[in-house]
């Protein structure tokens, strides 16, 4: 089965930090993949680049079999890879329904009209299963800013999922979140990606919330995979453990 | 005057829009002095008032500013930062003019004195020799301090991180304060020596800020080098269209900016700043 | 709820001035006309740019104006009008190329520069614009009708009034449609625009070209009523007074730029009157108090904001 995401031979670095070196992944339609690894090791930086918000000093990237490698963020968008942020990228001034009503018309291409009001009774409607599904009804009015940590975080990824996306990428879905909800944001998340067959591929942190819910996992480390398989059985790998844990 | 303002954005990464204000003031204060006290008689005391004015204009109202305005908007958006400056913009245009009123007030003394330099068959004019020497030597002092002095080691932490140096027990506050005194001292110093070449009136304060801008938005904005190239280009520009189509003087100056802009936005020594997601 | 208070202050409008001394209805008249030029302002500010030289197609407008009755013969406002809808879009179209890349201050000290250059050249070249004595615009013909000269006044306003109600109405259907909205994005945050598919430059440099339509238009009514235009009102000090109207008023809805400038033109008109050398400072700390105290403007008294301007925003950087 042809891969719907690939990169070959993807490096990038920083001055001196090898944020990604000669990376060659792939990536099957419809699974949930982590992305593990300590700090700096290049796990957002593979984010940056496949959409396009960094341009690799090597490599390619291969959408669906088309060469996407420096396209903008915008191309890539509309290509259908959509990503969710580590720090919430949320409009906060606007209402968590005008959010996703605005993902919706900007989806349709409807960016540019001017004299059309933006607020209809379908965008609505379907802004409102979005929010069921996401658990976020209770929210609908208010303000953006105003909402807590955990539904920030989830509004971020209802964002990129209101685009319908073929391929979702999420930096650190549960960071930042306390411990009583990480599970009720992942719990919420993943039969929702799940049950639209959307390949989703997340860069976590946190090791449990990884072995719950992914089914392959990537390790990396200094730019470069150590580690690929199942959860288990990366996560007892004994290059991953030093890496990732500091234990011999 | 043009790297008091890119000093004070390199620290303060607020552009002072009152910059000019202070500029004027400065002016104002050395012409006022040297024309109630200058003599002809020892016309070496004409340049000290000068230099007087531009201090003490700079030393008082500079904390004033910083203390009582700008720190309550650091934080803020930047529309209401700006906003803040163009407010004291427009009631230093009004102090000038209850404090000096409105008819023009010329302090040539200064300028006649230093007479006029023979160089290669062509009579120039002494005074704006000194202009550039003074102007060089405090640009050279402002980055030796800037490079060299502990307080410029400071200083430099302070612009790149903020809370990582008020960890280590920087006095923040009070280095944003001393640097915009420092340059409101630049401002009033450039007002101060260049008033003997020209009749003040009110209005001059903005004039000069957009000029300004022009040159600190062409140098880049933060970078004291920048500043003096800035400075030496539009300088160049405005004495060339003055010489050729005098109509485009000011025209001049900003077609260079947009040029200048078009393919390198942030300057020609500014540094782009990154977002980091 | 807002639409009845905005139908109602129309009403207010058409019907009582026949009823006010003429001064009065100058001064409405000059207030709407302005209004235009700080409602392009306003527009701006929601997607989060201060321009500090939007005087500059305020300018354009009355010198269309002031061109088209001079060299072009034209003497049916209508059709001036419309010349300044084409070369106010004309000139934003072309600086904004350049302008919508900037942000923040470059944005709005390039767009004060560039009003610097259009006041220098409009005073300089004045075989064509009459320099420091500016051009004089005669009254109109409407539609090929020469206004009663009795009612001059009142013509002039009602034509400027129904025609920025008008304006006011298209700035509406602005704000709430997909482009207003995404200027309001591009202002919370930019890349999440990027990201979700939408174009930020595309959206400022259409609302920019809107903006600069507005005060055009504006600039051809205020140079109508007053009968006279002067390089002046490409000054600096012309787009700090719409500026300082855009926050006096506030900026949560498109009605807000009329309130404010109605109080600012009349309030000006009496202290300009007692205390010719205190207007500047005067202005300056009322700007200090409305950023300290009011950041909605007097809008948000009527507590019929809507969550546009800077005072109900949560700003977490």
């Amino acid at each position: 089965m042809r891969a719907v995401l690939e990169t070959i031979g993807l490096t990038k670095f920083f001055g001196m930090v090898r944020a990604a070196e000669d990376l060659s992944l792939s990536f099957q339609e419809g699974e949930l993949v982590g992305i593990v690894g300590p700090n700096g090791s290049g796990k957002t930086t593979l984010l940056n680049v496949i959409t396009g918000y960094v341009k690799p000093d090597r490599g390619r990237i291969r959408y669906q079999g088309k060469d996407i490698t420096g396209l903008s963020p915008r191309a890539v968008a509309d290509l259908g890879i959509a990503r969710s942020f580590q720090m919430p990228q949320l409009y906060l001034s606007l209402t968590v329904l005008e959010n996703l009503v605005l993902a919706l018309a900007i989806r349709a291409g409807r960016a540019r009209e001017f004299w059309a009001p933006l607020v209809r009774a379908d965008r609505l409607d379907e802004a409102r299963r979005v929010l069921e599904q996401f658990d976020l009804e209770e929210h609908a009015t208010h303000e953006a800013g105003q909402l807590p940590e955990g539904a920030r975080k989830l509004l971020d990824v209802a964002l990129s999922f209101a685009r319908r996306p073929r391929i979702l990428l999420m930096d650190e879905p549960t960071s930042g979140v306390s411990a009583r909800d990480k599970s009720k944001v992942m719990d919420t998340l993943v039969p929702v990606l799940k049950g639209t067959g959307v390949t989703t591929i997340f860069v976590e942190h946190d090791m449990e919330v990884v072995q719950r819910y992914a089914e392959r996992v990537l390790a990396f480390d200094e730019g470069k995979v150590v580690a690929a398989g199942s959860p288990d059985a990366v996560l007892a790998d004994p290059a991953v453990r030093r890496a990732l844990l500091g234990q011999p | 005057m043009s790297a008091g303002l890119t000093f004070t954005y390199g620290v303060v990464r607020i552009l002072n829009l009152a910059h000019g204000n202070l500029y004027a003031l400065g002016a104002y204060m050395g012409a006022w002095l040297v024309l109630g006290w200058g003599s002809s008689a020892w016309p070496a005391l004409s340049y000290l008032l000068l230099l007087l004015a531009a201090v003490f204009i700079g030393v008082t109202a500079g904390p004033v500013i910083e203390r009582l305005f700008l720190r309550r908007v650091y934080g803020k958006e930047e529309e209401i930062q700006i906003l803040l400056t163009f407010s004291i913009l427009l009631i230093l245009e009004d102090v000038i003019k209850l404090a000096w009123g409105v008819s023009p007030l010329f302090a040539d003394k200064p300028y006649t004195y230093m007479g006029v330099v023979r160089l290669g068959g062509v009579d120039y004019a002494g005074y704006p020799f000194l202009l550039t020497g003074i102007a060089t030597v405090t640009g050279l002092l402002l980055w030796l301090v800037v490079t060299r002095t502990r307080f410029g080691k400071v200083l430099i932490s302070v612009i790149t991180d903020r809370e990582v140096s008020s960890a280590l027990g920087v006095n923040v506050p009070r280095i944003y304060t001393l640097a915009f005194t420092l340059g409101a001292v630049l401002a009033a110093l450039g007002g101060a020596f260049t008033a003997p070449m020209f009749s003040l009136v009110p209005g001059i304060g903005a004039e000069v800020i957009v000029v300004s801008f022009a040159v600190v938005a062409i140098g880049g904005l933060g970078s004291i080098g920048g500043a003096a190239l800035g400075a030496l280009l539009v300088g160049l520009a405005r004495a060339t269209a003055v010489h050729l189509f005098p109509e485009l003087d000011l025209f001049a100056i900003y077609l260079i900016m947009a040029l200048v802009l078009l393919f390198r936005p942030q300057g020609l020594f500014g540094q782009v700043e990154a977002r980091r997601i | 709820m807002a639409l009845v208070l905005a139908l109602a202050g129309l009403a207010v409008f058409l019907v009582v001035p026949p009823f006010l001394p003429e001064w009065i209805t100058f001064l409405l008249t000059l207030a709407w006309a302005k209004a235009l030029a700080v409602l392009g302002i306003v527009l701006l500010l929601r997607g989060g740019l201060l321009t500090f030289g939007h005087a500059l197609y305020y300018a354009v407008g009355a010198y269309t104006a002031g061109f088209a009755v001079k060299f072009l013969g034209v003497h049916d406002g209508l059709v001036v009008l419309v010349l300044a809808v084409v070369t106010g879009a004309g000139a934003s179209a072309l600086l904004g190329l350049l302008l919508a890349r900037y942000r923040g201050v470059h944005f709005g000290l390039l767009n004060l520069a560039f009003s610097m250059v259009l006041y220098a050249i409009l005073l300089k070249f004045y075989e064509i614009t009459g320099g420091t004595d500016g051009m004089r615009l005669p009254t109109p013909l409407l539609a090929g009708v020469k206004p009663d000269a009795q009612h001059l006044r009142l013509t002039i306003y009602y034509v400027t009034v129904v025609l920025a109600a008008l304006l006011l109405y298209v700035a509406y259907r602005f704000t709430t449609s997909p482009l207003g909205y995404t200027l309001r994005a591009v202002r919370d945050n930019e890349v999440r625009v990027e990201y979700m598919g939408a174009s930020v430059s595309q959206a400022i440099y259409c609302s920019y070209i809107v903006a600069g339509v507005m005060a055009s238009v504006g600039g051809v009514l205020a140079g109508f009523s007053v009968g006279h235009i002067v390089p002046e009102v490409s000054f600096w000090t012309q787009s700090g007074e719409f500026v300082f109207v855009a926050l006096l008023g506030g900026t949560g809805s498109v009605l807000a730029p009329v309130a404010g400038s109605i109080v600012f033109e009349f309030v000006r008109n009496y202290a300009f009157k007692y205390s010719p050398y205190t207007w500047q400072m005067t202005l300056g700390i009322v700007l200090l108090i409305i950023i300290f105290f009011l950041p909605g403007g007097l809008w948000s008294l009527t507590g019929i904001a809507r969550r546009w301007g800077f005072a109900t925003r949560r700003w977490s950087r």
